[in-house]
Order: C-alpha cells, then structure tokens, then sequence
C-alpha cells in the first residue's frame, strides 16, 4: 500500500495530519502499538521540520507486510553538514518558530531513535530527502 | 485516577474536549519543548505546559495523552481549543505555574500508588 501526502512550507496549523492519517491506516491494520508509536514520533518531526525550514515537500509511505518505509522529500534550503544537524542541540530554526516550542534541535535525534534506518540525502538550496524504515516485528 | 480528580487540586478551569473527562491518568509531562514531549511523553499523561497552540493538540494526540493543563492562566487559542473538542482532550487552564502544577500532580500521582 502506498499513501502520498502533500505539506505546505510554513503552514503550522496542518503540521501533524499527514503523520495522524498515517496513526490511523497502522492502526486499521492491527500494527503492534509499540511500533506505531515509534513510527509516529518519527514521521511527525520529519513532517515538523518541513513545515519549518522547507517551501514545501511530498511525504510518501509504503506500507508491507512487515516494514513502513517513509520518505520526505523537500524542496528548500538543505542541509550543509547532515552529521551537525544530527547532533541534539543544534537548530536552524527561526525565532519564531523557537517561541512556539519548536526547534530545540531535538527533531532528527527523534527520528533516528524511533527508526530502524533512516537516510538523509541533501543539496544546499535545493531540498533534503529523508527515508526511514521501520520494521513491525522488532 | 481519572481526569476529572485532578480539576479541585490543580485549580483547574476546562476550556475544551470536556467529552474526554473520563480518561485514565497514567502521569504527568512538564515541558514547552513539542519535541520534547514528542520523544518523551508516554500514552496517558497530563501534559502541563504554558504552550496553547494548536500544535499542542497534534503532539497531544499522536502521544494518546490524557489532557492538556496551560499553566498561569493561559487559555487555548481558537485552533487549540477546536483540536481539543474535535480529539476529545482535554484542555485546561490553572492559575498555577508549571512547578506548583506538576509538584501537586506528582503528589496526587504518589498517593494513589500507596493505596493497599
């Protein structure tokens, strides 16, 4: 199964549905709630740090058997250094989005806690692609 | 201890999602971090935080938290309290500050696991 969803750069008030239908279609198919949970977290910061740093991006899941894999996929600033990113802490997030609770560089450790692979590829000034798998059977 | 226990020792006004009055509290989370709660918060806790943007109500309910508690008087704003009523959980506003808030839950929360 594949689901495709659409997410607005800078949009604050969508960010979180594409990730809550994605809740909801694991739930119908009697996934483990330890994995949805995990997958969640993963798929909402992903989705989060499009809505924050992007102009817009293109969420694609696939749903098998035994395995979700996820890809977001941007269009905007990129990432320079994708291992300083990763570090918990750091953030490029504007003041604005910092006041509403947002960046504290806590985003990208989230997703790798909470998925089995995650692969990000990035061009400066063009857009960050970010897969992760999750497998149900642990 | 369901939600509604908490309302009289927390001082608590309900702003929103009243219909989920009855949810089980499993514990408390106190941050303004979204991430934060994100990666920490557990299925079942009261969040108290000073955040009352519609946003709270995404991380609320992708978490399966129990209510939100908006901490010196704040009240949810038009797309929180919206959230709220549409998820059924609830949003309330205490007087308190985040530390009186959480040391009286993390009280009630003790209490309630010495019970024979």
């Amino acid at each position: 199964m594949e689901f495709n969803y659409h997410i607005e750069g800078g949009d604050f008030s969508r960010a979180g549905s594409a990730s809550s239908e994605i809740k909801k279609i694991l739930k119908q198919l009697n996934v483990d709630s330890r994995v949805i949970k995990r997958v969640v977290v993963a798929l909402y910061e992903a989705e989060v740090n499009v809505v924050a740093h992007a102009r817009e991006g293109e969420m694609r899941v696939m749903i098998g058997v035994d395995v979700i894999e996820a890809t977001i996929a941007d269009k905007g600033p990129g990432i320079p250094d994708i291992a300083l990113a990763m570090q918990e802490g750091y953030s490029t997030a504007s003041p604005r989005v910092r006041e509403m609770g947002f960046g504290a560089g806590m985003g990208l450790p989230n997703i790798k806690k909470n998925c089995d692979r995650l692969d990000i590829e990035s061009v400066v000034n063009a857009g960050t692609t970010v897969k992760m798998t999750t497998f149900f059977t642990g | 201890m369901n939600v509604k226990e908490i309302i009289g020792p927390l001082e608590l006004t309900a702003c929103s999602g009243q219909q989920g009055m009855d949810k089980e509290v499993t514990g408390g989370y106190t941050s303004d971090l979204l991430s934060d709660v994100m990666g920490h918060a557990r299925e079942g806790q009261v969040w108290i935080t000073l955040q009352a943007h519609g946003n709270v109500m995404a991380v609320a309910s992708l978490k399966e938290l129990a209510a939100v508690v908006l901490v010196k008087g704040r009240r949810p704003d038009e797309e929180a309290a919206a959230a709220s009523d549409r998820e059924g959980i609830p949003v309330f506003s205490t007087p308190l500050g985040a530390f009186e808030a959480s040391g009286i839950l993390h009280g009630l929360l003790n209490a309630r696991d010495k019970k024979p």
